[in-house]
């Protein structure tokens, strides 16, 4: 959930890469546990930041081999097409297997009703579509990107997260889970969720894309773009959501925080155009990652929880 | 300074969470929306003060019940340090889950309510610390404004939990006098507590070294696994994957791998940064060998000396953490060590540990949920263990059902650093 603004010319670099280091080996060892005790792992990725860097991971954790399991992109059909283009291109040059569950496709065919959400939000119909997918293709473990210091429900959820039959976590009876020895036994139909990147934070992630030159969607860094202001917000104008007649559209210097569906990921006002820059603004900030551009999380006290305990990711 | 992963304990209403809470806040941890949301709340529930404990008590029912279910896990920093934060539920039925917490602790933080002195379920939380092999203790008497910030209360809490930190060998103990709600001696001094100089918490915290890490002790490297690419340069590749538990690796040195027995030297390191001559812990290498030995997951690449035990069949100290079965002498379980798993069988259960006292309790038939005791263990492979107190990693293990699959035990090989357990033998 937080992270304070550490004056960067106060700590050495030196502390700063061993503590990513450290976490960087920590998560490699994580994927390792999880490829070598189950059959059918894969990985979810959303081309946002969190699941550039878990596959990143997940690569140099098997190397010199090539990743045995699938990446999994659940499509809400609200996605930014920088994201897409970006999967599309990181699944071309490493040659690894993508699939898709798609929001559209289960609507299409009735598995699932519209949207009521304000906005015509499609966050909530990805969690039948996800489920289906783990179900369809007998996942066993399915690698997700959250971290425990974005949302207070999150900052209580295991490594390796337990889902039943009907994928529901259940926050008041998780396994006990002692030093790194995880518990991935499970019976048929149920699957672990594993978060290798619990014990990062937004910061962390950032400076490793830093440290390690990875390459990150464009969206990520300042430029101009026509948003409107709802809840507090800046929401971009786009196919999916357009400003109410009493709401403005104006154009301005933004980059995202986060990257889901359009109609959910609020845009940051924001002049970072280099990674560089980025770091220094994440350093700085008063306000947190979900707080600021995740409309999602603004449903309800417990709006992650809810979700999670559904079996959203 | 290193990262330091604290974790709290204390009993049900010490104000843990408060305390946590009050750590963030004041330290400026909390960003602005996080905590406009807990005001927010705070005000519908007509508060007088602003709800600290719900900036960490992330779940729908711990707001509800005002309590502390599961560990809920922290990240903040200061200028000195960066900290990793575990805060554990104090009630007794939720033990398994501040174990949980403290297990990957450095610290433990220990908060008392001054006006109840040490209660049971602190002492409780003390030796399961100091069973987990948490060196340094920091007691903090909280709620220092309800009894007047007397300096005799706290003298003589301290004086009593000083006594019991000394039969648990715990060399490293801190007091501090604090008010979590009014924000003394947290994170700035306290002005009605002139008679105590040692400083806030957050300051012994950020000072406070831990001394001796993995690093220094023998190399323990468990095989996760065996990485065979198929694919044509790497056709003769065999690299053994797996994270430096202890010590050291370099290319050349000469290893033993456990329990086959046999001896090799390392011909290549592969780290998440590329090839490397060395590495130490906590890094997740690739190593080659020289020679074509047989190995898997669940073997042991060790230094050639000081090499760990090999057996079937060991002692250790068991945190029993299942509500609907107890365990027992005959109990058929799965276990789990280092990246090892096989079957266990329970073949004594020599006492219970009396968490009060630090005795041994003979002649129990059963452990039930939280409960401490010694017991002797079968497996059904060869386990490769060093003694917990000499390596946590490679002296801890987890039981499992069998039935269910949850996690019904924590495991520490040996004896445990404090109390007198000779009569088993």
């Amino acid at each position: 959930m937080s992270i304070q603004p550490v004056p960067t010319s106060s700590r050495t670099t030196r502390t700063e890469l061993a503590e990513l280091n450290a976490l960087e080996s920590e998560s490699i060892h994580i994927i390792r546990e999880v490829i070598a005790e189950f059959d059918r792992p894969a990985l979810l990725f959303s081309g946002g930041k969190d699941s550039i860097v878990m596959l990143h991971l997940a690569i140099k954790a098997v190397r010199p081999a090539i990743l045995p399991f699938p990446i999994v992109h659940i499509d809400t059909g609200h996605n930014f097409p920088e994201a897409i283009e970006y999967r599309d291109r990181t699944v071309e040059k490493l040659g690894i297997q993508l699939v898709v569950g798609s929001v559209q496709e289960a609507l299409d065919t009735g598995r699932i009703a519209q949207s009521t959400d304000p906005g015509g939000s499609r966050n909530r119909l990805q969690t039948p579509v996800l489920l289906d997918v783990i179900r369809k293709n007998k996942f066993g473990a399915v690698f997700g990107g959250a971290r425990r210091d974005e949302e207070r429900a999150r900052a209580k959820e295991r490594v390796y997260s337990f889902r039943d039959e009907f994928g529901q976590w259940d926050p008041k009876n998780q396994r006990p889970e002692v030093w790194n020895l995880y518990n991935g036994f499970i019976n048929s139909g149920q699957h672990i969720r594993v978060f290798p990147l619990s014990n990062w934070t937004e910061l962390d992630i950032w400076r490793y894309i830093a440290a390690q030159k990875l390459e990150i969607p464009s969206i990520y860094f300042a430029h101009e773009r026509e948003v409107f202001e709802r809840d507090g917000m800046y929401m971009a104008v786009s196919p999916f959501l357009q400003p109410e007649p009493h709401e403005t559209a104006q154009t301005m210097s933004v980059r995202f925080r986060t990257v889901g569906d359009m109609t959910s990921t609020a845009a940051v006002p924001s002049k970072a155009a280099t990674i560089e820059e980025v770091v220094a603004e994440i350093g700085a900030t008063r306000t947190s990652e979900r707080g600021q551009s995740r409309a999602d999380d603004r449903a309800s006290e417990a709006a992650m929880e809810d979700r999670k305990r559904e079996g959203y990711f | 300074m290193e990262l330091l992963r604290i974790a709290t304990a204390g009993s049900v209403d010490d104000g843990k969470s408060t305390l946590i809470g009050r750590l963030l806040f004041d330290s400026k941890a909390i960003e602005d929306d996080v905590l406009s949301a807990a005001e927010s709340v705070s005000r519908r529930q007509s508060n007088e003060y602003l709800n600290l404990a719900l900036l960490t008590d992330g779940l729908r029912a711990e707001r509800e019940q005002g309590i502390t279910i599961d560990v809920a896990y922290r990240y903040f920093g200061t200028a000195q340090r960066k900290f990793i934060l575990a805060d554990t539920p104090g009630h007794v039925q939720y033990t398994r889950n501040m174990v949980t917490g403290a297990s990957t602790a450095d610290v433990a933080l220990i908060i008392v309510d001054a006006r109840n002195g040490v209660v049971e379920q602190s002492l409780r939380h003390a030796v399961i610390a100091a069973l987990l092999g948490i060196r340094h203790v920091v007691v903090c008497i909280n709620k220092m404004d309800l009894v007047d910030f007397s300096e005799e209360v706290f003298a003589t809490i301290k004086r009593q939990f000083e006594t019991f930190l000394d039969d648990l060998k715990v060399d490293c103990a801190h007091f501090v006098p604090v008010s979590a709600l009014i924000g003394d001696n947290v994170v700035e001094p306290s002005e009605r507590m002139p008679w105590y100089t040692d400083g806030p918490l957050l300051r012994h915290l950020e000072q406070l070294e831990i001394g001796r890490t993995p690093a220094d002790d023998a190399l323990r490297l468990p095989v996760q696994y065996v990485i065979r690419p198929l694919k044509g340069e790497y056709h003769d590749y065999r690299g053994y994957a797996g994270s430096i538990r202890s010590g050291v690796v370099r290319v050349g040195q000469q290893i033993g791998i456990l329990p086959q027995g046999k001896t090799s030297r390392i011909t290549a390191i592969e780290t998440p940064d590329g090839e490397a001559d060395e590495a130490a812990w906590p890094t997740a290498v690739t190593v080659r060998i020289k020679d074509d030995i047989d190995i898997s997951r669940g073997d042991l690449i060790c230094a050639a000396d000081g090499v760990p035990r090999v057996s079937k069949s060991f002692d250790a100290t068991v945190c029993w953490m299942s509500e609907s079965k107890d365990l027992t002498q005959g109990s058929m379980l799965r276990i789990k060590h280092t990246t090892r798993t096989g079957r266990a069988m329970i073949t004594a259960l020599h006492s219970r540990i009396d968490v009060a006292t630090l005795s041994a309790e003979t002649g129990c038939n059963a452990l039930k949920l939280n409960e401490i005791g010694r017991v002797s263990i079968k497996t059904s492979l060869p386990i490769v263990y060093d003694d917990y107190t000499v390596n946590r990693v490679t002296g801890s293990f987890i039981l499992i059902d069998e039935a269910t699959n949850e996690t019904v035990a924590a495991g520490m090989i040996g004896k445990p650093a404090f109390g007198n357990f000779d009569s088993e033998d």
